[in-house]
């Protein structure tokens, strides 16, 4: 019966992306070699087959954007008008929405992610982010920080691989409403996007020096926080190298913003609408592979029904689709890197050597390239290695709860505080479940959604500032 | 899903079976919906879309459900559905036709030997409302004059107020009389408001013996959404996870592309499971429908596209 | 001690006069006033440099204590309702104003002002805490919001307290600086230890007699006397602490700012030219909460 409806390859077209062999860095409206005269070669993680070759930028190239940044401040993004600036914005969204398809294959291929999320999530997300605060960029005294507020100056940006453009989108888009200028660096394995959104700045008739992008490796991003030219550094990566930054920036007057790892729990009560909260249980661990720093990793099923869910939750898992990120059928794509990977296994090693059961559905991974098939493990406790660190990764660990109070005590015994689910059709039970979790972002009966006027951020050590709506606006005005 | 959803006693009272039916796992609106779109998205290309067309056409329930039917029309609808395609051997024939009740009788003799069921809608369709003892007197004739599938509509009346005792008693009653016919069992979600009601409905006409059920009259709008499908199709693949029998689906109403029929496939394949890609589990209710498919798939054999006045207009 | 007695012979009390009770200044820490649990006290001088008493000398343990209480009184104190916290605020302004003169001589011996200017300071103080007892049922909507996000979702994001704060009292506004820095901690939910400032430690502990009184639960406020630069470290690495006010930090700011990396605290830096009379508007309050965002769908 099978074969009578297996999908076809689905491909999306490649022929949208014209990729270069080499990218530089984009400093003061050019792109202009790097000093280092270093490169890194950007790889597809789903066949390992090298994209482009991009500079590493160093101290000097550092040196430079933060000065073309701070000029351009000074002479031309400061004094500018809101509502002309936010007219550079809404420029900018109309070209992202433009060249989607494009960012979007490119960002599959960079990332590893399938088509289908950089298609229908990443890339209509980074257009609407744009968008929404191009048009705070004229109404900043009506937002809530007094009558007069100031730009901080420049900004050193730095973002992580797992939603490349986005996360651009989330540090560039308000820094710029609010009247910054910036230095951002990529990831240094998903850089392409940057640099194509470098492009679009042009295009855009931004003025040099607003914004400049200095792909490169972690030194890029320590000499880039380091530097006393900046006045503000906003990140978003791992909850370690948050801790680095803050202390980095201890003792002076820079402001900063973390966006780190979280341990998100995704508590389903015995009421919960079930084949939605199934739904919610599989985006929330699966989307985007698990790389996803708010994902739902920690499953807290009310005990009384978790011999219903969890066979609902295989079915489901079963009919996942692990493969090409390019096939528009596919819902679980790459891994991004071979030492992300690494850190997966070792992880899923760690759940099954302490005594949790580990269960894969039956998948067929490629030959080549970076792949983990979902994994979903039953009998874990607190204790587990798998239901405190983050994994990064399609694992999911399940654990169990009696009472409401239980399932809020597990949720928030944690150091993160990012995200958190709750399943219940009792609105009294959600509303007392969400007032309990400390966490910045609680989804009740939905996960991982995301829109550009919500708030995003955590609590404890998952960071702090937000990101997204009026919110968001305070992290780049003094 | 509960084990007693066979237990003789979940139908001993109303409130019994409120009980039961308020006990099931509701839906959440935006989930469902969400859940469908997203499998919409899903991209059936070359190979798996010519499968596709033809198991489609295999599944149509070609239906003529006008107060202007008469014996000529159905006849010409008939002929189609032996060979939809007069220049195209090839193409195979539809599941059924499907006609009032007092037009069986030309149906079954023009499909006589074909291999196509007649089907006939009865108990008053679409509205339902009439005494029990027409719909029966309605749906013994269509089975007599050789009917071999029944689309029974339910009282959403005696739904909407809370009475489920009656409307499994009234599915029950047109079941005996069905004899060997298969009954199909129409819910008219459009009616039912919520999808928390589509499931509770679903429940209850398996739970009464219903063969199929059935989205829509095709009469209310909306009749067959996605999001509706997903949810008879949840119903019937937790029904069988308890007890091992197999209820068929039927989304009709409004499914009038190959698009629409290819993403009800999707919803059948990932949600049942690929148990119900099969004529005798899943049918789509439709009239207009075959006419696209036809020329879907002549696209895809010649790759050319092709033009309306080259299909029968029946 | 510092009484101008003699001690070359017998007390030359007059038989008609009366012999003053003083007071003990100790700790303040779950409700309860504790001396330090090591045992040791410091002498307090005015400002003049005459001995005014011995405050208690708190210790690593001390300050541990305190964060204990504080967060065992966070749930309780959070979870008040906001009218209910406004209350209890006003209240702690009542009965202030009740030992305005206590305070007053306190901060005229502390500050070496006269006792028209030590009196206005202790009036600013009370309404510092009318302010916050206002502000407990108003910031959520000043700074919630309801967010029209593209799709059938109620979203909506609110205010809560961070938690545990550690707050280093101003060295130089005794009085006023120090309850600028509880009340908008408290106004809000959280609970503080308060390392109140070295060397003048006094009215914070009359503050502290004064909380006890006024229907504060125990452990939402407590207050340590010591050296700041011997307790700071601690509270600043304290993992269960979750920000820190280091408005009375002075030179150690920087590295207490750095040890507060490593969990990721909250962390308010020292303002290098604080006015504790201007206007203090919300940003202190609002440095202390999380903002959390709730999405739920929209459907029938």
């Amino acid at each position: 019966m099978d074969q009578i409806f297996e999908y076809a390859p689905a491909p999306e077209s490649r022929s949208v992306v014209s990729l270069r062999d080499t990218y530089e860095p984009f400093i003061d409206g050019a792109f202009t070699p790097a000093a280092t005269g270093e490169y890194l070669t950007t790889a597809n993680p789903a066949d390992e087959e090298p994209l482009a070759r991009v500079a590493v930028s160093g101290a000097a190239d550092v040196d430079r954007a933060v000065a073309a940044a701070r000029r351009a401040f000074d002479t031309v993004w400061g004094p500018m008008p809101g509502r002309e600036r936010g007219k550079y914005l809404f420029r900018i969204a109309r070209i992202l929405q433009e060249r989607s398809r494009e960012l979007a294959v490119l960002e599959s291929l960079d990332n590893g992610k399938p088509i289908k999320e950089t298609r229908d999530v990443d890339l209509p997300l980074v257009a609407a982010h744009f968008f929404y605060y191009a048009g705070w960029a004229d109404k900043l005294e009506h937002a809530g920080f007094g009558p007069r507020p100031r730009p901080l100056g420049v900004a050193a940006q730095i973002i992580p691989w797992n939603f490349p453009l986005l996360m651009l989108a989330w540090k560039i888009a308000p820094a710029l409403a609010t009247g910054n200028t910036v230095v951002l660096k990529p990831a240094e394995t998903t850089p392409l996007t940057a640099l194509v959104f470098a492009e679009i700045c042009q295009e855009a008739d931004l003025p040099p020096g607003v914004v400049n992008i200095l792909p490169g490796a972690g030194e890029t991003g320590r000499a880039l926080v380091a530097h006393p030219g900046t006045d503000k550094v906003a990140f978003t990566g791992s909850t370690e190298v948050g801790r680095e930054i803050a202390r980095a920036v201890a003792g002076t007057d820079r402001r900063v913003s973390l966006e780190l790892g979280g341990k998100g729990a995704n508590i389903v009560y015995d009421d919960a609408a079930l084949d939605q909260a199934v739904e919610g249980i599989v985006s929330g661990i699966f989307f985007n592979q698990g790389h996803v720093c708010c994902a739902g990793s920690r499953l807290l099923v009310q005990e009384s029904i978790a011999e219903e869910l969890l066979p609902r939750l295989r079915a489901r898992i079963e009919r996942l689709r692990l493969g090409d990120p390019l096939d528009k059928n596919t819902d679980i794509g790459a891994i991004n890197s071979a030492a992300q990977l690494d850190r997966i296994r070792d992880l899923a090693r760690s759940g099954a050597d302490e005594g949790a059961e580990g269960w894969s559905p039956a998948c067929e991974l490629p030959e080549r390239g970076y792949w983990f098939p979902p994994t979903v493990f039953t009998g874990v406790t607190q204790a587990h290695r798998i239901a405190r660190e983050e994994i990064f990764g399609p694992v999911l660990s399940v654990l169990t709860f009696r009472t409401p109070e239980e399932a809020v005590a597990k949720a928030n015994n944690t150091p993160y505080g990012l995200s958190a689910g709750v399943w219940t059709e009792k609105g009294s039970r959600m509303l007392w479940t969400a007032e309990r979790l400390r966490a910045g972002v609680v989804w009740s009966n939905t996960f991982n959604k995301f829109d550009p006027a919500s708030p995003f951020g955590g609590y404890k050590e998952s960071g702090y500032g937000r990101e997204g709506g009026r919110h968001g606006l305070e992290a780049y005005l003094g | 899903m509960p084990d007693s959803a066979f237990a003789p006693e979940t139908a001993a009272s109303n409130a019994s079976l409120r009980a039961f039916l308020h006990g099931l796992p509701g839906v959440d609106e935006v989930g469902a919906r969400a859940r469908a779109a997203d499998l919409s998205t899903r991209s059936i290309k070359t190979t798996a879309k010519a499968r596709a067309i033809d198991l489609a056409i295999r599944m149509v329930d070609l239906t003529t459900l006008e107060g202007a039917d008469t014996p000529g029309k159905v006849r010409a609808l008939s002929a189609k559905a032996v060979h939809p395609d007069p220049a195209d051997p090839s193409v195979p024939r539809v599941a059924a036709v499907c006609v009032y009740s007092d037009l069986v009788g030309v149906a079954v003799e023009a499909l006589a030997g074909s291999g196509v069921k007649v089907a006939s809608v009865a108990t008053a369709f679409p509205a339902g409302r009439a005494p029990l003892s027409a719909k029966l007197t309605d749906t013994r004739r269509a089975v007599a004059d050789g009917a071999a599938e029944i689309d029974m509509v339910i009282d959403r009346g005696a739904f909407l107020a809370g009475d489920y005792r009656k409307v499994h008693d009234e599915i029950i009653a047109v079941k005996e009389a069905c004899g060997d016919a298969h009954l199909k069992v129409i819910l008219e979600t459009g009616e039912l408001a919520t999808y928390d009601n589509v499931r509770r409905a679903s429940w209850l006409a398996i739970h009464a013996g219903a063969d199929f059920i059935k989205t829509s009259t095709g009469k209310v709008a909306p009749a067959a959404t996605l999001p509706v499908t997903l949810i008879m199709l949840e119903a019937v693949r937790d029904h069988h996870a308890a007890t091992g029998r197999r209820v068929g689906v039927k989304p009709a109403g409004g499914i009038r592309t190959t698009k629409d029929a290819v993403r009800n496939l999707v919803l059948v394949n990932e949600v049942a499971g690929p148990a119900w890609l099969d004529p005798d589990l899943f049918r789509l209710g439709a009239s207009s429908l075959l006419n696209d498919l036809l020329m879907q798939r002549t696209r895809l054999t010649t790759g050319t596209y092709p033009g309306p006045d080259y299909y029968t207009l029946d | 001690m510092a009484e101008p007695v003699a001690h070359d012979g017998p007390a030359p009390v007059p038989s008609s006069a009366r012999l003053a009770v003083r007071k003990t200044y100790k700790l303040y820490l779950g409700g309860a006033f504790p001396r330090s649990e090591s045992g040791r006290s410091y002498p307090v001088a005015s400002h003049q440099g005459d001995h005014l008493a011995n405050a208690a000398l708190a210790s690593r343990k001390d300050a541990r204590d305190a964060v204990a209480a504080a967060r065992k009184a966070f749930g309780g104190w959070s979870g008040r309702t906001a009218y209910n916290r406004g209350q209890i605020l006003y209240r702690v302004a009542e009965m202030m104003e009740g030992r305005s003169a206590q305070f007053a001589a306190e901060l005229a011996d502390a500050e070496g002002i006269g006792a028209a200017a030590a009196e206005a300071a202790v009036a600013a103080a009370v309404d510092r805490w009318v302010y916050h007892a206002g502000w407990a049922d108003k910031y959520a909507q000043v700074l919630g919001a309801s967010n029209p996000v593209s799709g059938p979702y109620y979203n909506h994001s609110a205010p809560e307290p961070t938690g545990v704060v550690a707050v280093f009292a101003p060295q130089d506004s005794p009085l006023l600086g120090l309850v600028s820095v509880i009340a908008p901690v408290i106004a809000t939910g959280n609970t503080a230890v308060v390392v109140a400032a070295e060397r003048a430690p006094l009215p914070a502990v009359t503050l502290a007699e004064v909380l006890a009184t006024s229907d504060l639960p125990g452990g939402v406020v407590n207050i340590l006397t010591g050296r700041t630069a011997e307790l700071a470290p601690h509270l600043a690495s304290h993992a269960d602490v979750n920000a820190l006010d280091l408005a009375g930090a002075g030179d150690d700011a920087v590295d207490l700012e750095r040890a507060a990396a490593t969990t990721l605290k909250r962390v308010l830096r020292p303002d290098p030219a604080p006015d504790w009379t201007a206007d203090p508007g919300i940003a202190r309050l609002a440095h202390f909460l999380e903002t959390k965002t709730v999405w739920h769908p929209i459907g029938m």
